[in-house]
């Protein structure tokens, strides 16, 4: 057995163990803690699976903010949760052979695919250098399938104003209140250590999308935590949701990336085309308002609805 | 350089997303101004599509981008896609006027919760459907699902009661559920295939375990979207829970476009996979649902709940569109036996047209139908059926539209509804499939039954002089009334729109065939 088929094998038991963890714990908390890490753990997968993108998307998305929210879920259902009552037996024997047949299904249905897989990647390649990028992955999100990811942009709106309606009719046009109700001196500290190299991770990232591993949606997640984490520990408040600023901030990336793909109509030869030399630079420019908007309306989910009478 | 014609599709889903933006930034009143405002150019931008549809006698295609799949993504519509976004456009017109009056701040408010909601959500519910009918590509489509999930959940508990935003909870919970089974078969068709694209797709697709795998994955999330029996559940309580405008977009509109797609995959995608027996299955929960859907409707005691059975109800005649196109038993036909051939397309015409006549006369008269019981309850205070009596000489118009949408629900001659049952009816004859005729016409029974329920005690008047809230706007009886005349007048223009909803699907003609 070669050393990187231990490490894999190695991982690959982790992952199942952590999960079987995350399960089996009673503590909400805890099992948390055990969600983050499996995200983690996911992620160093995919980096041995060589989608370095992808790593970076799960550990920024499904780890790192996925976790955030669900510590916050665990704190606000802590006050009224009750000791669970276990599901019986039988119940449980049914859940768990529901999973297993669903695993076996879908593991028997993946030793199916061909292989070697059927795959865009060579003419997507192929065609990267019309878009001036040096990272295939980007020239698919911006360019090939530019639709989908400005898309992807404004789903997050109609996402955060679902969350902002469940506000109550007195709070509305407030601000989201995500404070730790407790002064803690950890979490203080965290939120003064860490957002400065944070932000930078995050602004690299995003400028580095174009030509490695990296974009938008990475990056402004990374910012977006930094800046839920500083709103948990107190150091700085969430800005009323009626500030006209804060609303252009929400639109800009999707704003942009729409007028530009407009505007390809007349100065390219279509729809979210680019003019061919200026693919590069408008490509960038999007990356960098898009990066703002998903932070910004990736912390505001995080925040919560309107919780503060504005008056 | 006079522009193509299909750059109107890009139009399309460019007008509802820009007024998204436009009108989440600027707020207040004006988010209301803009939907409205919108709304009339995007009924345009839609007959312009129709009218492009008809012109060219094909589908109109655009590259995004410029690049042509499967590397880049395609826009496609076709002669269904043209007819469902003159729909949409017009239902989300008439909704908005109605809805004007209901979701403006409060006086001496710069800007409401519920109504920066509904005007953002409904843009972005429009956005998303567009995307839904003109989407060629299995992801981009699986976006438009994500939008339109997140567009339409918060729509059902705008009214911030605990009630409401339990039923909004598990229909998000549901429709998640769709997404992922959804996604996962999109997932194995490109690790199968290497490409999204659905006219690519469809050339490389063979019956094999993993593309059947990937149907029966995708078919069962879309259906779960849909609410087809006996995944329900979540419906009657959230399309019955959400204020009269957003339920009328929800029941008329939002449902379909999940049963758009599974018409897609069946037909666009994998016409040679279409399996008799799977067709039979999905005809039989249909007619489950017409069944059950009809007797629980004439068990409710409020009008909202009554009209949300209703729509479960006529879901399920959708679904018997399947095994009406592709036969039990598909007879042999030789190439050179002309007159066979011909028998078979016009087997597979009737019951499609009577499908998509189904889908839009549905829509119309369901949209009406919300928005009559948003104004009684309005004028009432409440919707309790046995206390409705006395409500026709307070509301004579909008009564009137209820009833018509109700005709046409039933199939009374001459509605949309009588036209597209008929057809289902014809098509049922030409396959030798009776069984499905009891079906429609039990259906029917029910459907006349559970608005008989309503309708007595309307038309009967109070034994006792009833308490009258809130009036209502004349307009807005008007556009209820406008609705319902359009679900009656379907049955009209049929034969006009017949073509039109065979252009660009010449795998549906070939259905028939082995």
């Amino acid at each position: 057995m070669t050393l990187a088929l231990a490490v894999d094998f190695g991982l690959a038991l982790l992952v199942l163990a952590v999960a079987g963890w995350t399960i089996a714990v009673r503590d909400t908390f805890a099992a948390v803690i055990g969600f983050v890490a499996y995200g983690l753990l996911l992620a160093l997968i995919w980096v041995r699976l060589a989608a370095p993108d992808v790593a970076l998307t799960e550990a920024a998305i499904g780890s790192g903010l996925t976790g955030l929210l669900l510590l916050g879920a665990a704190a606000r259902l802590r006050a009224i949760e009750t000791p669970a009552t276990a599901p019986g037996t039988a119940l449980r024997w049914v859940a768990g052979g529901l999973c297993v047949l669903v695993a076996a299904g879908l593991a028997a249905l993946v030793l199916w695919l061909p292989d070697p897989a059927p795959t865009l990647a060579p003419m997507a390649v192929a065609h990267l250098p019309a878009t001036g990028l040096g990272n295939p992955v980007t020239g698919v999100l911006v360019a090939y399938r530019a639709i989908d990811t400005l898309l992807e942009a404004v789903v997050l709106l109609p996402a955060l104003i679902g969350v902002w309606s469940l506000a109550s009719d007195r709070c509305w046009g407030g601000a989201p209140i995500l404070r730790y109700p407790r002064q803690d001196g950890a979490l203080t500290l965290l939120a003064q250590v860490l957002p400065p190299f944070g932000i930078i991770l995050g602004i690299y990232l995003c400028w580095n999308g174009a030509d490695e591993p990296g974009g938008a949606f990475q990056g402004g997640a990374v910012l977006a935590a930094m800046w839920a984490l500083i709103l948990l520990a107190g150091l700085a408040d969430a800005p009323p949701v009626s500030r006209r600023w804060l609303r252009v901030l929400l639109v800009a990336g999707s704003a942009v990336f729409l007028a530009v793909g407009l505007a390809g109509i007349w100065i390219a030869e279509a729809f979210l085309a680019y003019p061919a030399g200026y693919a590069k630079p408008l490509i960038l420019i999007i990356e960098v308002v898009l990066t703002l908007s998903v932070a910004v309306a990736l912390g505001l989910l995080i925040a919560g609805p309107p919780a503060e009478d504005p008056t | 350089m006079m522009p193509e014609p299909s750059i109107l599709l890009v139009l399309a889903l460019v007008l509802p997303v820009a007024g998204l933006l436009l009108a989440l930034v600027a707020g207040g009143r004006h988010a209301g101004r803009i939907a409205l405002l919108l709304t009339p150019v995007g009924l345009a931008v839609a007959a312009a599509i129709a009218v492009g549809v008809v012109r060219a006698d094909e589908a109109l295609v655009y590259h995004l981008g410029g690049w042509a799949p499967p590397l880049g993504v395609a826009l496609r519509a076709d002669g269904l896609s043209a007819i469902l976004l003159l729909t949409t456009a017009a239902i989300i017109g008439a909704t908005g006027w109605f809805a004007r009056a209901e979701f403006r701040p409060a006086p001496g408010q710069v800007e409401g919760r519920a109504s920066l909601a509904f005007w953002t959500l409904l843009l972005a519910l429009w956005g998303a459907l567009n995307l839904v009918f003109l989407g060629n590509d299995l992801f981009t489509l699986f976006v438009a699902l994500e939008l339109l999930t997140f567009s339409a959940v918060p729509l059902v508990c705008l009214d911030g009661r605990a009630g409401t935003i339990e039923a909004a909870l598990r229909y998000l919970l549901f429709a998640l559920f769709g997404s992922v089974l959804y996604l996962l078969g999109v997932v194995l068709l490109y690790g199968a295939y290497g490409t999204l694209d659905i006219g690519l797709l469809s050339d490389l697709i063979q019956r094999e375990p993993i593309a059947l795998a990937a149907a029966a994955l995708m078919t069962v999330g879309l259906l779960a979207k849909t609410a087809l029996f006996p995944l329900h559940l979540w419906l009657p309580p959230a399309h019955a829970g959400a204020p009269a405008a957003a339920s009328a977009v929800l029941s008329a509109l939002v449902v379909k476009a999940s049963l758009f797609l599974i018409v897609r995959l069946w037909f666009d995608v994998m016409p040679e996979l279409m399996n008799p027996t799977a067709a039979q299955v999905l005809g039989a929960l249909g007619a489950a649902a017409i069944l059950f859907g009809g007797v629980l409707a004439l068990r409710q005691a409020r009008l909202k709940m009554l009209i949300a059975y209703s729509t479960v109800a006529q879901i399920g005649y959708l679904f018997l569109v399947f095994p009406l196109i592709t036969r039990p038993e598909s007879v042999p036909l030789a190439a050179a036996d002309l007159g066979a051939e011909l028998v078979a397309i016009s087997v597979s015409t009737s019951a499609w047209s009577g499908g998509v006549l189904q889908a839009v006369s549905h829509a119309f008269a369901k949209a009406a139908m919300f928005l009559a019981a948003g104004l009684i309850a309005q004028r009432l205070g409440h919707d309790r059926i046995a206390d409705l009596g006395g409500i026709g000489r307070a509301l004579p118009i909008t009564v009137l539209a209820f009833g018509l949408a109700g005709m046409s629900l039933m199939g009374l001659p001459p509605s949309g509804g009588f036209a597209a049952k008929w057809l289902l009816l014809m098509a049922t004859i030409e396959t030798g499939q009776w069984w499905w005729s009891l079906v429609i016409l039990g259906g029917g029974l029910l459907t006349g039954g559970y608005l008989f329920r309503v309708l007595a005690p309307v038309l009967a008047g109070a034994s006792e002089p009833v308490t009258l809230h809130a009036p209502v706007a004349r307009y807005r009886e008007l556009v209820v009334l406008a609705l319902a005349l359009c679900s009656v007048l379907l049955g009209f223009v049929r034969l006009g729109a017949f073509d039109l909803v065979q252009i660009g699907r010449l795998t549906t003609a070939g259905m028939g065939l082995p």
